[in-house]
């Protein structure tokens, strides 16, 4: 038997989110987290670790992109700058 | 991680409509991910050239790590254990953005242990003194990093990541090898003599790490046209002779190249004819230490198996207990 693939994601120390960083193969849980510090945070990269079972995650068909990231593409009115304000009004 | 929907045949040619828009994404800079539309030619091409270059890293522990436990100092040992592990590392982050192109990692393991696939010719030359140490980490991971800085803008996603990570750790790679050539170049008569024999063996052999002249380098056009590479082999190996000509005239050593001067009107360091036959000799298997390099990888992989096969039946158990 294959060992299985993790995907692994790690939430650095600027606060931003977990951000995928690449996989790692394991056995179980304990020792994918055990190898993705050793593979992706060599160097104090990081402040903590998600390791997911690659066959777990769900992608978006990139055939399917337009359909769904298309339709905000007329929605400026979305965006702060669609919004006038006058100058005398100051930054808002 | 993208692999359950990958593209498996390519009934397409290069005039049909995915083409012309895969072409014109590369042309615009655009990256392509693991589950976009790709010719099988740009899959195939990927794959080859990047298990090659996590196969390098992985084969290129072993040269180095020959000398981990007869370090000079602590100091050294820990850099270099330091330096050897992030090898490791570099080789797994290559295997896993080549995963993501179809391919399982014990096929890609087979391979190299089957002696299909190739890996730099550089690491099937023996390392035989302390200096030789030094001198990889100036020459061979100096090259690596010529190599490797225009690959963080290959044109596969995966492949640009891994390398910025990968670019990001050779700098360290770098200064401590070039730390120890010039502190055996600042000390006794026989140490400066260590570092002049191990420059010596080392230099033509890092030459050809940047493969066969332009004249005959067989799949640079289209890699070039899908933006897999960036500079022609040549344009990289003057790069990188210019770069660190005058680093090793700094540390008050002689180039194991008479024709070697530089030419002021083209601003370039001129150096002498390579020895291409070695090069074909090593990279088909018959270098000075290919058997060796190989048989130490099967060795790993096969006293690691009862490790493997362990921890498979351990995390069946926990599920079934759980
Ligand atoms: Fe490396
Ligand atoms: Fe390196």
């Amino acid at each position: 038997m294959n060992t299985p693939l993790w995907e692994v994601f790690v939430r650095t120390r600027n606060g931003l989110a977990h951000k995928h960083a690449g996989s790692v193969h394991a056995a179980d849980a304990t020792m994918a987290l055990q190898a993705a510090r050793d593979v992706y945070t060599r160097r104090g990269e990081g402040l903590s670790l998600w390791v997911v079972p690659s066959n777990a995650i769900v992608a978006s068909d990139p055939a399917d992109r337009d359909m769904l990231f298309e339709p905000t593409g007329s929605k400026i009115y979305r965006h702060p700058t669609f919004y006038e304000v006058p100058d005398e009004v100051g930054h808002m | 991680m993208y692999s359950q929907a990958l593209n498996t045949r390519d009934t397409s040619t290069d005039s049909s409509p995915e083409a012309i828009r895969f072409q014109a994404r590369i042309d615009d800079e655009q990256r392509i991910e693991p589950n976009d539309w790709m010719p099988e030619a740009y899959r195939r091409t990927l794959i080859r050239q990047i298990s090659q270059h996590a196969h390098s890293e992985i084969v290129g522990m072993l040269p180095e790590g020959n000398w981990i436990t007869r370090a000079p100092s602590l100091r050294r040992k820990a850099a270099l254990l330091a330096k050897v592990q992030d090898e490791g590392g570099h080789g797994l982050y290559l295997y896993s953005a080549a995963e993501t192109l179809g391919v399982a990692r014990e096929d890609l393991e087979d391979q190299l242990l089957s002696g299909r696939a190739k890996y730099s010719s550089i690491f099937n030359y023996p390392t035989l003194s302390w200096a030789d140490i030094g001198t990889i980490g100036w020459l061979v991971d100096g090259a690596a990093i010529m190599n490797q800085i225009p690959l963080c803008r290959c044109s596969y996603g995966p492949y640009a990541r891994a390398m910025i990570r990968v670019c990001r750790e050779e700098s360290f790679h770098q200064r401590q090898g070039y730390e120890i050539v010039l502190t055996l170049c600042r000390g006794t008569t026989e140490q400066k003599a260590m570092a002049q024999d191990a420059l010596d063996r080392w230099w033509w052999p890092c030459l050809m790490m940047f493969g066969p002249p332009d004249t005959d380098s067989l799949h640079s056009d289209t890699s070039m046209r899908w933006k897999i590479k960036r500079f022609s082999n040549d344009g990289l190996r003057q790069k990188f002779v210019d770069a660190t000509v005058p680093q090793g005239h700094f540390l008050g050593l002689t180039f194991p190249d008479p024709e070697l001067r530089f030419d002021e009107t083209e601003g370039h360091w001129q150096f002498g004819a390579i020895d291409w036959d070695e090069f074909r000799a090593v990279l088909s298997g018959n270098g000075p230490c290919n058997r060796e390099r190989l048989e130490a990888r099967r060795k790993a992989h096969d006293d690691g198996a009862w490790v493997r096969e362990a921890a498979l039946a351990h995390a069946a158990k926990q599920r079934k207990t759980a």
